[in-house]
């Protein structure tokens, strides 16, 4: 299924309510949309434009500047190879050339059981960890040839099924924002004054 | 100083702790625990007094803004235009500074310190609405920020009327989908309204006047706005005792690369110097395996390189600018006597080149110019003018003198930074930054890589004059 | 003492800015950009992305100058940096030729050099800025980008991506000013690219205008690719008379054939901007199919080629025979295609002979008292707060207008109020839409707007554009609607958008009925009843035009003899006996009158197709024929005297003003519009009433005859909302029988949610079965039931 499900087109409005404007919500439901299918369709393109009031092309242009979108099916699991400077200082170059052996498969590519897709990536964030990668955007660190293999085996045998859920997949949590609880979101030309706690008084 | 296996990275010391006083508990991000360590005390206390006055004590203490411009946040709150409303905060939380990470640490660690934090400056600078934009890669943060802020709306610290006060404000919890570029702030204002994350030039796209949706908005770092829960329960004074006149409090530096104890480590602004990070046991503890140190990148993969001549400099922007470089968002990428000092300069420009927007041509064309030709040094076919047709084009992304630091031995007098550039952010210039580096304090490893090109001198013959 | 400085009592702008440009002391306004008050100073900046009509993007950084700062020179992007009192700019030193030499090699980096096999040759920014600010030689030794190419990414308008300099100028045009973005950048840093959708196709009625503001070759044209090189090029300034907006042109002509027009920036009117019908129709005036000679028709009913004497002579005999029993037995109906000079022409001719029956609207138009009604010119009606549209789809039917409104719209410089039967183009910009069903809308105007709207209009400034919103109503409903708005805002003043090239200047001219004598839709019941001996037909054709296919038909045929001035054998032109070909636009010269009243200058490019000639030049010659002489020798002698006899056009006298921005006409003494109870217009047995507007494209010759816009006609079709169709109990694409008291025509059916439930949107002149037949002149509204086939 490549359109968002109904229980998702709530979850979208849901969203796209908490913006001023509704084009904010576009890269939020592309994860939403890329959450349920593992990639961006091109469906789904169409229908989150029509969700946000956009025109496909500006979807599309939006969507292809973002890394982390994919617009044919990846494996099971994309495997994230830092290789900046802190990581290839720390050997992310021999740890690339192990997993492409081990696998199989040369970086930016998928094993034939579809369940790896072996990707080249920029600085995760992690540099006093060298070298890190990230299964489905959750980190291993210092990472070494022994480490990938059990990773690798552990993956393929399921043990890591709590812990990495499919493709797509992010923050297992979402927000939110209880009707009676959020202010709302206003659009910018609907207000005109101030916020009412900057009457030089506290607030409380 | 110990490490804590529930915070990978983060190495606490025997220092002042401001924003990581939690990270030594396991449960360090649920509500329970915040509450349970003074947890929401600071916004009841920002919340007894006049917007204004909180704003004022945040001006007092100079917090300097963490994500490395260096922007005292205080100062940038009071640039919005009167009477213009509304105004929005946007939290960039989308670190991803090549050796650079602690925001990450903190959205992990911490949640509700950073969104206390954000009540904090919503309140004393009147601002409506709070969008947190997280990396797109972070879903651990953007797991724990989540629950943080469902708990927190639970609770009533969040939302509709703030501990029964008439301050109300929404944070919205937003999430990046992988580009570099959109961490520059004005970039992050168009990524936050769902279009491509291409910087928009300064001025007249100055944030605070014209941001979000066309409307005053202030971008603060996530460690700046974690500081604040701390300033407002400690006072100006606590916080101002800590650090310089000019850099007061911490900062958290990740130093990462060939030392023995990489990490995270909160210190002390101003005062410390590289070479107590670098080589201090209270820190790093030295280059590993005993090596020497041939260089290191002191602040982000966008500064240019210091070497050993540098390490006595303190954690000073005033001093380091000077010096040739920059403090940028506190993170040293550390390169011992081993390191292939051209490929390591590649990695920096492939990540610069590959994260260009693609908006300025400089950037967009030049980047990866350099990057096909620093590829081509680097395994060994290059010719000796590439090494000149690499500053050439770097020339054409920052004309005039790039900074550098000073080198003794190469009897080298510093250029100060910053650059000039012909384009809008500092994404093209980070491509040239480090091979202008390398190649001025490591200009024989390059010439060792390259064939001398021979100009054979034609003549024609036969053209009529 | 006092002494007075007298250059103290002069007004001071403070507005004015003072700087210095490469040491020239160089005034601007606050707010002008650097590169803007450099181009008034004659200092000319390097540019690729910067467009004075769009906000500028700061991305291609040609631009580059240096400003004098606290801390030494600066170097900034004059395309984004406002002027500053006092300032120090420099575009000519060293470390700025530097820069500008430094970016132009970046940009010729990836860029091909095909510059022999490339459209843009010789009239290419990148390849003159190369020339005149670029470093002569490239250093780049790296393999190129390669991309396919070119590809189409519409039917008209190709894209070659590898000329590509990624300036934005297209993508922002698409989504800044045409409203229609769907083409944008996509991917990332060296690998960005401008693309659509994939399978999408970039069909905005404005795609050729991003092909025109392309500084290189990578947007290219289907009806001019290939066709000539810059430098093989003629070309003269015109006027656009595709519809009324009158939109500022040059035409272009490559040995004796059109081959291009381009808009011309004018402030008053286009901004340089044309609609695809408006710059690709050059096409239909170089078709085969054009009338080159005169044809009379034999005892067979055959058109025959003729003479000129012999078919002015058959001509000259029927009017002088109808004459002879009476002037009312001779009618004209036409002219607005023209110019002003062939309107006058024919209206002196017409006054010579005295015929009064003559009218240059098609029963599709208004009342020519809205012409009397406070006007305000295009710059007036945006300026007021309020836009109220009482209109068609301006965005189908004069597009450059509707670009116009919208920019102030998106702008939030005004308000738009849209009053209509069918959401417009507009309706995505307007700040109220007002949804009435047809012949509603003065009721529900009378019945009392909403508070907010009341409160907006009577605020401030209001201007009224007004038009026939639907073919399917009367024009008697629009004046109306028009009478009760004035009454809510008497401030307002009006701007009326009859569609046709030059139905205001022809109506001004004389072409309007005289002395209270029929107009179109009476001449052609008279001509039904046999009452008009003598018919011409001045480049009109009331079979396809007239909102009533069976009074046409009735006319035509009631008609003893038809006199046909035209340029193609239209349905009506083969209905007549004596078929005169006219020279067509870019074959004469004159002026022509928008829908605001301006007056501007038209002007011949090619010779006419074989012996066609100018309407004006045939009304003398018939004249002539009919021993009148109308004192006519030269195109110029008509403006002259045009510019004497009818006091409106006297401004028209000043021939120099007549080009570039043109004259707006003298304005009538206004009058008030008296309100009246309007019909209740209830419904009957009948189901749905009709919707109809033109479509850009449709049956008309402009289109019909251009190949490249010819397949652009979506074609006959009858559209409901999807809800109704449930109730027809079909599905979308099928055929359905619509009902109408006169006729009942068979369509295929579609749905939109656009359409208002218990309506139906018919597009008006489409290829296929006609939907006019079920349309009545005489009626306020067109009932009809829409039913499965049986």
């Amino acid at each position: 299924m490549s359109r968002l499900t109904d229980a998702n087109v709530v979850i979208a409005k849901e969203i796209i309510a908490r913006y001023p404007r509704a084009k904010s919500a576009l890269i939020p439901l592309l994860h939403l949309s890329q959450e349920q299918n593992g990639y961006i369709t091109r469906e789904a393109m169409v229908q989150l434009g029509e969700l946000v009031g956009v025109t496909s092309a500006e979807v599309y242009g939006t969507a292809t500047f973002y890394e982390m979108f994919r617009f044919e099916p990846v494996g099971k699991y994309l495997i994230n190879m830092c290789g900046t400077m802190s990581c290839a200082l720390m050997g992310a170059g021999e740890l690339m050339h192990h997993a492409e052996h081990k696998l199989g498969v040369k970086a930016g590519g998928t094993t034939d059981d579809g369940m790896f897709t072996l990707a080249h990536a920029e600085c995760q964030a992690a540099c006093t960890e060298a070298p890190t990668l990230q299964v489905n955007y959750r980190y291993r660190f210092r990472v070494t040839p022994a480490d990938f293999d059990s990773l690798i085996d552990d993956l393929r045998a399921g043990k890591l099924a709590d812990e990495i859920p499919q493709h797509g997949v992010l923050a297992k949590v979402r927000q939110r924002i209880p009707a009676d609880k959020g202010v709302g979101a206003v659009a910018p030309e609907d207000v005109t004054e101030g916020p009412a706690w900057l009457d030089g008084k506290p607030a409380l | 100083m110990s490490s804590y296996p529930h915070a990978p990275g983060f190495v606490a010391g025997d220092r002042p702790k401001v924003v990581t006083s939690r990270f030594e508990y396991t449960d360090s991000f649920t509500i329970d625990r915040y509450l349970a360590t003074d947890g929401y005390t600071a916004i009841r206390k920002a919340l007894s007094k006049p917007a204004a006055e909180v704003h004022d004590e945040v001006k007092g203490a100079t917090v300097l803004g963490r994500g490395g411009a260096g922007f005292p946040a205080g100062t940038k709150w009071g640039l919005t235009p009167q009477n213009v409303w509304p105004r929005y905060l946007v939290v960039n939380g989308d670190e991803s500074e090549p050796g650079t990470y602690k925001d990450r640490l903190l959205m992990e660690r911490d949640p509700h310190q950073l969104i206390e934090g954000c009540l904090i400056a919503c309140y004393a600078a009147g601002l409506s609405q709070c969008f947190l934009y997280i990396r797109g890669e972070m879903a651990l943060a953007q797991e724990r920020v989540a629950t943080a802020l469902n708990e927190a709306y639970a609770a009533g610290y969040v939302g509709k009327n703030v501990l029964g006060s008439k301050f109300s404000v929404d944070i919205v919890l937003h999430w990046g989908a992988g580009a570099y570029v959109v961490g520059e702030e004005t970039a992050l204002i168009e990524s936050l309204e769902g279009n491509r994350g291409m910087p928009r030039l300064k001025p007249p796209f100055f944030p605070a006047a014209n941001g979000l949706y066309g409307q005053p908005t202030i971008v603060n770092n996530v460690e700046t706005l974690a500081n604040l829960p701390w300033l407002i329960n400690n006072g100006v004074e606590a916080y101002t005792a800590i650090g310089t006149k000019t850099s007061p409090g911490t900062r958290m530096v990740a130093v990462s690369g060939h030392v023995k104890r990489p990490g995270v480590y909160e210190i002390i602004n101003g005062i410390t110097t590289f070479r107590d990070l670098l080589y201090g046991e209270e820190f790093c503890g030295g280059i590993r395996n005993g090596n020497s140190l041939k260089a290191f990148v002191p602040g982000g993969g966008s500064a240019p390189w210091f070497t050993p001549d540098q390490l006595d400099l303190p954690f000073e922007a005033s001093q380091v600018g000077p010096a040739g470089s920059m403090l940028g968002s506190g993170a040293i990428m550390v390169m011992d006597e081993t390191t292939d000092i051209p490929a390591a300069a590649l990695t920096l420009t492939h990540f610069y080149a590959h994260e260009s927007c693609g908006k300025c041509t400089p950037c967009r064309e030049g980047g990866t110019w350099l990057e096909r030709i620093l590829t081509r040094v680097v395994n060994g076919t290059g010719t000796d003018a590439d090494l000149q047709q690499l500053i050439e084009v770097g020339t054409s992304i920052c004309p005039g003198d790039f900074p550098h630091a000073s080198n003794e031995a190469l009897g080298l007098a510093a250029v100060p930074f910053p650059y000039k550039m012909t384009t809008i952010c500092f994404v093209g210039p980070s491509a040239y930054a480090p091979i202008h580096s390398a190649l001025t304090l490591f200009r024989s490893e390059f010439e060792a890589r390259v064939t001398k090109r021979i100009t054979i001198p034609v003549t024609a013959v036969g053209v009529a004059q | 003492m006092t002494t007075v400085d007298p250059t103290n009592t002069t007004h001071v702008d403070p507005n004015a800015v003072s700087l210095t440009i490469n040491g020239k002391s160089v005034s601007a306004r606050k707010g002008d950009l650097i590169i803007a008050a450099a181009d008034k100073a004659n200092e000319f900046i390097p540019r690729f992305c910067y467009h004075p009509r769009m906000a500028p993007a700061g991305m291609c950084r040609q631009c580059l100058v240096e400003v004098e700062g606290p801390r030494g020179p600066m170097m900034v992007v004059s395309c984004m940096t406002p002027v500053a009192e006092g300032q120090v700019v420099r575009t000519e030193t060293e470390q700025v030729k530097k820069a500008q030499e430094g970016v132009l090699e970046l940009l010729l980096a990836n860029h091909p050099l095909d510059c022999p096999v490339c459209d843009k040759g010789g009239e290419c920014p990148l390849q003159d800025q190369a020339f005149s600010h670029g470093p002569g030689e490239s250093r780049y030794v790296e393999e190129k980008r390669h991309y396919e190419k070119p590809i189409a990414i519409s039917d008209n308008v190709f894209l070659d991506r590898e000329r590509c300099i990624l300036c934005d100028r297209c993508t922002r045009f698409a989504d800044e000013v045409a409203g229609d973005a769907l083409i944008s950048f996509t991917s990332r840093g060296n690998n960005t690219q401008v693309m659509t959708f994939p399978d999408e196709p970039f069909s905005s009625y404005f795609s050729g205008n991003t092909v025109q503001i392309c500084p290189v070759g990578a947007l290219t044209a289907k009806p001019y690719r290939f066709k000539a090189r810059p430098w093989d090029l003629d070309q003269v300034e015109s006027t656009c008379t595709t519809c009324s907006v009158g939109c500022r042109t040059v035409v272009q002509s490559s040995r004796d054939e059109l081959v291009r027009y381009q808009g011309v920036d004018i402030d008053p009117v286009n901004w340089g901007w044309l609609c695809d019908k408006g710059r690709f129709n050059f096409e239909a005036i170089n078709s085969e199919d054009r009338l080159s000679t005169p044809y009379l028709k034999d005892a067979h009913g055959n058109h025959v080629a003729t003479t000129w004497s012999s078919a002015l002579e058959t001509a000259a005999r029927m009017i002088r025979t109808s004459l002879a029993t009476s002037p009312e037995s001779v009618a004209i109906i036409g002219g607005a295609r023209g110019t002003n000079e062939d309107a006058f022409a024919w209206a002196q001719l017409a006054d010579a002979i005295g015929v009064d029956q003559r009218d240059a609207q098609l029963a599709d138009g208004l009342p020519a008292e809205v012409f009397s009604l406070a006007q305000a010119t295009i710059d007036e009606a945006m300026a007021a707060q309020t836009i109220i549209l009482l209109a068609p789809d301006l965005k189908e039917e004069l597009p450059v207008l509707h670009l116009r409104i919208r920019d102030v719209a998106q702008k939030r410089k005004a308000k738009v109020v849209e009053i209509t039967s069918r959401p417009t183009g507009l309706t995505p910009s307007a700040w109220k839409s007002v949804m009435v069903e047809p012949g509603k809308a003065a009721s529900t105007i009378r019945a009392g707007l909403d508070q907010s709207i009341l409160k907006q209009i009577g605020s401030g400034t209001v201007s009224v554009v007004v038009g026939r919103m639907n073919l399917a109503e009367s024009a008697e409903s629009v004046v109306l609607a028009l009478a009760e708005i004035l009454h809510v805002a008497p401030q307002a003043k009006v701007l009326p958008v009859l569609r046709r090239g030059n139905v205001r200047g022809a109506i001004t001219a004389g072409l309007t009925p005289q002395r209270g004598a029929a107009d179109t839709a009476e001449i052609l019941a008279l001509a039904a009843a046999g009452k008009i001996d003598t018919l011409v037909l001045l480049g009109s054709d009331p079979l396809s035009d007239v909102p009533d296919a069976d009074l046409a038909r009735r006319g035509l045929a009631g008609a003893r003899n038809i006199i046909s001035i035209d340029t193609f054998m239209t349905p009506s032109t083969s209905q007549a006996d004596v078929v005169l070909p006219a020279a067509a636009y870019g074959e004469k010269n004159g002026t022509t009158t928008n829908l605001e009243g301006r007056i501007s200058n038209i002007a011949q490019k090619i010779t006419p197709a074989g012996t066609a000639r100018p309407d004006w030049m045939i009304a003398v010659e018939l004249a002539s024929a009919l021993g009148k002489d109308l004192g006519l020798g030269s195109v110029e002698d008509v403006t002259a005297k045009l510019a004497k006899t009818v006091a409106q056009f006297a401004p028209a006298a000043d021939t120099k003003a007549l080009r570039h921005d043109g004259v707006v006409m003298n304005r009538l003494t206004p009058i008030t519009l008296n309100r009246a109870e309007a019909p209740a217009n209830d419904r009957n047995s009948y189901d749905y009433r009709i919707v109809s507007f033109r479509k850009l494209y449709d049956s008309g010759i402009s289109t019909a005859k251009s190949p490249s816009l010819v397949t652009l006609a979506i074609g006959a079709t009858v559209v409901v909302h999807p809800l109704d169709l449930d109730r027809i109990g079909v599905q979308a694409g099928a055929h359905v029988q619509v009902i109408g008291e006169k006729a009942t025509v068979v369509l295929p059916v579609s749905t939109s949610e656009d359409v208002l439930r218990g309506t139906a949107w018919l597009p008006f002149n489409q290829p296929g079965n006609d939907a006019r037949e079920m349309f009545d002149v005489n009626a306020t509204v067109v009932d009809v039931r829409i039913e499965k086939l049986s």
